[in-house]
């Protein structure tokens, strides 16, 4: 019984971060607790939400993905391009972003593996690579005025007790809700907790080093294309700069919500809770409007700070008694 | 244990890949070496890759350290950002250029002992313990400008910027300087022995009688000052501080300039002066591109080839895909470098 509560303590935790700020950001501002509040800061952070899944999963498997925000900036321009440039329909457009994106993960990965580099160096060599490439599609804010983004943006699930939920916020409610699968009933989600736990362990119990990694670094290209799809969709326009600092947030919000950033302990739910701590900071910000914008970086670098330290904190304790953290 | 070519021919790819970019600049561009002398000072193309690369190169010098124990600064651009803001608000107010100074440099300084005493008291892992720095470090530099892009008249200040010494441009100065000061403290006493030992294992060099500790700080602090210095200069040649822009990315810049001096990521050897080398080759390059008539957009996937290349010849296992015996295929790529056993574990196949 202690022994579950332990391993969920981080969970434990963020989650009562997230009840208790939003209770005090209700407290302070009535019209705070609101379905709309909550539709809105689901719709908000969806393309974060999104990354920050895959983040969670190359975190896991002991890595890192530094090039995230620059596929997502890169997917919009390229859906701008096909779209606007190249008389597209968006739905083979965004196919195309998709498998782009998926594939320039998996070779990510696929150098990690076979070279054996620090994944933090490759992935900062694959971040300028996608943002050089926007560059070099255009320079430019190209608005997408297909008729098909309008509808998609009015699409909609509503509630009658008054939540809405929009197309990203679904898909993002969706994406955890399918990687919560992924991590903990399939091989690969085993495969990915034994490769951050101990990569030469893992290699003789036979998990299939490469392959994993190759697989891990795809789904963290393939969400961030799809992260890229809902930017343009919440934007309307495809920009090569778009989504920079990105890669940080995603990191930033996998730590709070209690992923070992050595790998092989964390859950994806904590991921998600994390996202919505970061634009539960940015709504109050907004909310009271007299706090400048700054003051969300300080909270979130104090935020990250203390979520560390608790992780620190944790470790020695677990170290004291002689026990690590169950794998899943 | 990567690469260890001894002697010189160790440092010629860096120095003949300099003088590669810089003839290639040559041949674009015929007046690239022309260097003339006006009202006191030195100008030309050459120069002007010496006076842009400085900020990098100080950059470099600062993590070239923080590398070689095995942590990388990812908080650099951001101090830089804070110092500039310290500068140019404290000039705004009226205060003299050496209280301006000593109040930028002690910011870049507290910056440092705070990543310093993450990473060496709280052991946090070096990417993470600076990133808490790098997010909320810009937010601290905008509370000190309060958001606005404060500007200043001062010709004290702008002269560290856009003046001259001895008809060399201040930066580069400064540059040399540091550099000069960096290699003094790490090569004449037993200071970098101790870096590099701390590099290797910090455990054992610890049982060696190393205080880890100590030297852990030291090098985040001396990072934190060369970014500082970094961040006066780009402050002091726009004439102004940006909170947002100033010194932007510019953590990566100074990682690729390390990583293209040869300094490993995995820590235990490094080379100061390679890494200002890293940082002119990368400046270089950009001016190239920029005389060559490319968009400037290029830049980018050129530092990512740069970067991948140098990676790639530092790769332990890049040998399995030299010529080799036959018969051996270079799968799985397991175990440390050399030494390819006949049959590697098999990778895949759900069998046991």
């Amino acid at each position: 019984m202690t022994g579950a509560l332990q391993r969920f303590l981080p969970l434990i935790v963020t989650t009562a971060v997230l009840v208790v700020g939003f209770l005090i950001c209700a407290a302070q501002f009535p019209n705070f607790a609101s379905w709309r509040v909550v539709g809105n800061l689901l719709t908000d952070n969806a393309f974060l939400g999104i990354t920050a899944v895959g983040m969670t999963f190359v975190i896991l498997s002991g890595g890192i993905d530094l090039s995230v925000g620059a596929v997502i900036g890169f997917t919009t321009v390229l859906l701008a391009v096909l779209i606007e440039h190249g008389g597209w329909h968006p739905v083979p457009a965004f196919a195309v972003a998709l498998v782009v994106a998926g594939a320039f993960g998996a070779a990510m990965g696929g150098v990690i593996h076979v070279f054996r580099m620090p994944p933090f160096i490759v992935t900062l060599a694959g971040m300028f690579i996608a943002r050089g490439l926007g560059f070099v599609l255009t320079t430019d804010s190209i608005p997408i005025n297909h008729p098909l983004y309008g509808e998609l943006n009015d699409m909609a699930l509503r509630f009658d007790f008054g939540l809405k939920l929009s197309l990203p916020a679904l898909l993002m409610l969706g994406v955890v809700l399918a990687a919560v699968v992924l991590a903990h009933w399939t091989r690969f989600g085993a495969n990915l907790y034994a490769l951050g736990g101990n990569r030469q362990s893992a290699e003789l119990m036979g998990v299939p080093v490469g392959r994993t990694t190759v697989a891990v670094y795809g789904l963290s290209g393939l969400l961030a294309g799809l992260a890229g799809i809902v930017f343009s969709l919440y934007t309307g326009a495809g920009y090569s700069l778009a989504a920079t600092g990105v890669e940080l947030d995603t990191i930033t919000a996998v730590v709070i919500g209690g992923t070992q950033l050595t790998g092989g302990y964390g859950y994806v739910v904590g991921t998600f809770v994390g996202v919505l701590i970061q634009g539960l900071i940015q709504t109050y910000i907004t909310f009271d409007g007299t706090l400048s914008s700054w003051w969300t970086k300080i909270a979130i670098g104090v935020l990250l700070f203390v979520f560390i330290l608790l992780q620190k904190g944790l470790l020695t304790v677990w170290a004291g008694r002689g026990g690590e953290p169950a794998e899943a | 244990m990567m690469l260890s070519a001894p002697g010189p021919s160790r440092n010629l790819p860096q120095y003949g890949a300099l003088l590669v970019v810089l003839l290639a600049n040559w041949l674009l561009f015929p007046d690239f070496f022309a260097i003339r002398l006006q009202d006191g000072r030195l100008f030309g193309s050459l120069i002007d890759v010496l006076n842009r690369g400085a900020p990098v190169a100080l950059l470099a010098i600062g993590m070239t350290m923080v590398i070689a124990t095995r942590g990388v600064d990812l908080s650099v651009g951001a101090v830089m950002a804070i110092s500039g803001a310290v500068a140019a608000t404290m000039t705004g107010a009226g205060w003299g250029l050496p209280a301006v100074l000593a109040a930028s440099l002690a910011a870049g300084l507290l910056c440092g002992l705070w990543n310093g005493l993450l990473v060496a008291v709280l052991r946090i892992q070096p990417i993470i313990a600076t990133l808490i720095l790098m997010v909320a470090g810009r937010g601290i530099a905008q509370l000190i400008t309060e958001g606005q892009i404060v500007t200043f008249t001062s010709p004290a200040l702008a002269f560290i910027g856009g003046g001259s010494f001895l008809t060399v441009p201040m930066p580069v100065v400064l540059t040399i300087l540091v550099l000069a000061v960096t290699a003094l403290l790490v090569r004449a006493t037993a200071l970098g022995l101790m870096i590099e030992a701390v590099g290797i294992n910090r455990l054992s060099s610890a049982g060696a009688g190393v205080n880890t500790p100590v030297v852990l700080v030291a090098v985040y602090v001396w990072c934190g000052l060369c970014a500082a210095v970094a961040g006066l200069i780009v402050t002091a040649d726009i004439r102004g501080a940006d909170a947002n822009n100033a010194g932007l990315w510019l953590e990566l810049d100074a990682i690729l300039a390390v990583v293209v001096g040869g300094t490993s990521l995995l820590g235990g050897r490094f080379g100061l002066v390679l890494s200002v080398v890293g940082a002119l080759i990368i400046q270089a390059m950009n001016t190239g591109i920029l005389l060559s008539g490319f968009k400037p957009e290029f830049n980018l996937i050129v530092k990512a080839g740069v970067l991948m290349v140098v990676l790639l010849l530092q790769s332990p296992t890049l040998t399995l895909f030299l010529p080799r015996p036959k018969g051996a295929r270079p799968m799985g790529a397991v175990k440390p470098p050399v030494a390819p056993p006949p049959v590697a574990p098999k990778s895949g196949g759900a069998k046991p």
